[in-house]
């Protein structure tokens, strides 16, 4: 056993050194994020990628060699699953990892006991979500352009494309911290089967909003649904040729939910935080 | 220089409870002091640490750590103070080192700073060899230990410690507490909860106990021992004189200037009995136990008793914890 070291020694005495400041603390807690991301990347890259990859196959693909859908869904569906992706991803990085930690590992207590306002750990957590997010949205031209032959691409469209993205992703984050603070552990497959589930399928991922004339009622369930925006303006920056939704609303619509959930997000976070 | 933990007044009430978790709670802890809060489950304990350590928000009244307002300026509090919880909240996506590294960057230590503490913290606790492995692997010793090494990366004024050895075994517990010893000798502040009498007479200096979120004593184990029940205690093994009984020998014992009442032990609850014919008589005493030896020598002597063993008690802390907030269940 070594004895007492001098810098442990000071510290009653002195009071610590004002070293801590909010831009350090919440730098160390993204760096703790990006760095257990980063080892686990392939699980993420797997969590992320299986379902898009098997919903490209089945639904362009396998159905389009049959003739049970046009040869060209895939530049319909690939965009929507680009926004899906970064959506959901996003979404999950932030609500089960919560859901566990406020519910029952704690890990998340000795954040909360940094030197920096509760407020800014929430922040913290969709940041890192919402990188998490892109980087799956990133990963899934490549793995679209393997499956389908080729990916829509148009640079003109790229501003919008990080826009929608950025946003999307954002919402996805402050949607899941708003459910992973409101649901305690035990409902954890119950709030998936509810929630996750018809967000995935009313986003117009797999269709375009405007032409829903026939099916008024699922349009305007469809309208309601944040995922829909970013869908929509993913489409509308690669495949404008496909109807969509006017950019600047979907950017607006995105950006309004950006700011209910951020808003949702942190009061849960707070209630979950301090009691 | 300021107490280093104190609270003032302080209320707090769960939203849809009709009484208030902590209910008017003052008392101040000393620089450098172990402070040992007790109470039953549910008396406010758990709150009262929350409160100090940012974490529950108070109804009314003044919480300081380190001179710090918790209340007013949480997040400048949040230097000086480090909590270490009962159960393990060590960071498992870690290693038990990025644990503690992580930690001190958090609190913002430069890299090389935070590494050379952290080497050091595992050495004194004993880790150094495990430091690289899965936290998942570590006994709920070491995971105490290291959650102690983590709370003092950031160099804490105040440690708050919620039942630092519930569940270790004793090799742990002795470890727990010489370490806990040597950082009150640095001037590091300690404060503990806890329901174990035990660790409370070892560790604190003074304890407070608390019931129904009011503060029933607080005092120096010794004098809180001596002040509540006011009494030591005289165990005398005698075997009566013959002829004579030693309901008779009691009663004479008793009449003794000094003596409050007297007992007479059964052999279950004084663990071994004493040998055949003796008898186990317990007498309260007011004043010095050794001043009364004389006197009782004297009447033992006059009814021709003999003594063979002496033994000179004190009522524990876990009397007077029961004796302030009662036997029944939480």
């Amino acid at each position: 056993m070594t004895t007492v070291t001098d810098a442990t020694t000071t510290a009653a005495v002195a009071g610590p050194p004002l070293r801590a400041s909010a831009r350090r603390a919440f730098l160390a807690i993204l760096w703790r994020d990006i760095f257990v991301t980063g080892k686990e990347f392939w699980v993420l890259l797997v969590q992320v990628a299986l379902t898009p990859v098997f919903t490209l196959f089945i639904f362009a693909k396998v159905l389009g060699s049959l003739n049970y859908v046009s040869a060209d869904f895939g530049d319909l569906l690939l965009p929507g699953i680009v926004a899906l992706a970064a959506f959901l991803t996003a979404l999950q990085s932030v609500a089960f990892p919560l859901v566990m930690e406020f519910g029952w590992t704690k890990e998340i207590e000795d954040r909360l006991l940094a030197p920096i306002a509760t407020d800014l750990v929430a922040v913290e957590k969709m940041l890192i979500a919402t990188l998490r997010g892109l980087l799956a949205a990133v990963v899934m031209f490549p793995i679209g352009a393997l499956v389908l032959g080729a990916a829509p691409w148009r640079g003109a469209g790229f501003p919008l494309l990080v826009a929608v993205l950025v946003l999307g992703a954002w919402v996805g984050a402050g949607i899941g911290m708003t459910v992973g603070t409101a649901v305690p552990p035990a409902k954890i497959s119950i709030m998936f089967g509810l929630i996750f589930t018809p967000l995935m399928f009313t986003g117009a991922t797999q269709y375009p909003l405007t032409q829903l004339h026939d099916l008024r009622w699922f349009q305007v369930v469809s309208a309601m649904n944040p995922l829909t925006y970013c869908s929509e303006g993913v489409r509308a920056a690669l495949v404008p040729h496909i109807p969509h939704v006017r950019p600047w609303i979907s950017v607006a619509a995105l950006a309004g939910f950006a700011a209910i959930f951020t808003l949702t997000a942190i009061l849960g976070f707070r209630r979950r935080a301090l009691s | 220089m300021g107490p280093a933990v104190e609270v003032h007044e302080l209320v707090k009430r769960y939203p849809k409870r009709d009484v208030n978790a902590v209910d008017g709670l003052s008392f101040a802890v000393e620089t450098g002091e172990v402070f040992g809060l007790l109470g039953p489950n549910g008396a406010g304990k758990t709150t009262t640490v929350g409160i100090l350590t940012t974490m529950v928000r108070a109804t009314s009244g003044g919480a300081y750590v380190g001179g710090v307002d918790v209340l007013r300026d949480p997040v400048r509090a949040r230097a000086r103070f480090a909590v270490v919880p009962q159960r393990s909240n060590l960071d498992r996506s870690l290693t038990p080192r990025q644990n503690l590294t992580f930690h001190a960057a958090y609190h913002g230590y430069s890299r090389a700073e935070r590494n050379a503490r952290a080497a050091t913290l595992l050495d004194e606790f004993g880790l150094i060899g495990q430091a690289d492995t899965k936290v998942d692997f570590y006994s709920g010793g070491m995971a105490q230990r290291l959650m102690i090494a983590r709370s003092l990366m950031h160099e804490p004024q105040v440690l708050f410690l919620d039942e630092p050895t519930t569940g270790l075994d004793p090799q742990a517990r002795l470890f727990v507490w010489e370490r806990l010893r040597e950082l009150r000798g640095r001037g590091v502040t300690i404060m503990l909860t806890t329901h174990d009498m035990d660790e409370a007479a070892q560790l604190a200096d003074r304890v407070g106990i608390v019931d129904h979120g009011r503060l029933l004593a607080l005092d120096t184990p010794p004098a809180l021992v001596r002040r509540l029940t006011g009494q030591t205690v005289l165990d005398l093994t005698v075997v009566a004189g013959a002829g004579d009984d030693t309901e008779k020998l009691l009663a004479a014992l008793t009449e003794l200037p000094g003596v409050e009442r007297g007992e007479q032990v059964s052999a279950a609850a004084g663990g071994a009995g004493p040998a055949d014919g003796a008898t186990l008589l317990r007498l309260y005493v007011t004043g010095e136990p050794a001043a009364l030896l004389a006197p009782v020598a004297g009447v033992l002597a006059g009814r021709s008793a003999s003594l063979t063993d002496v033994h000179f008690g004190e009522p524990s802390l876990e009397d007077v914890f029961i004796d302030l907030t009662g036997r029944a269940l939480r």
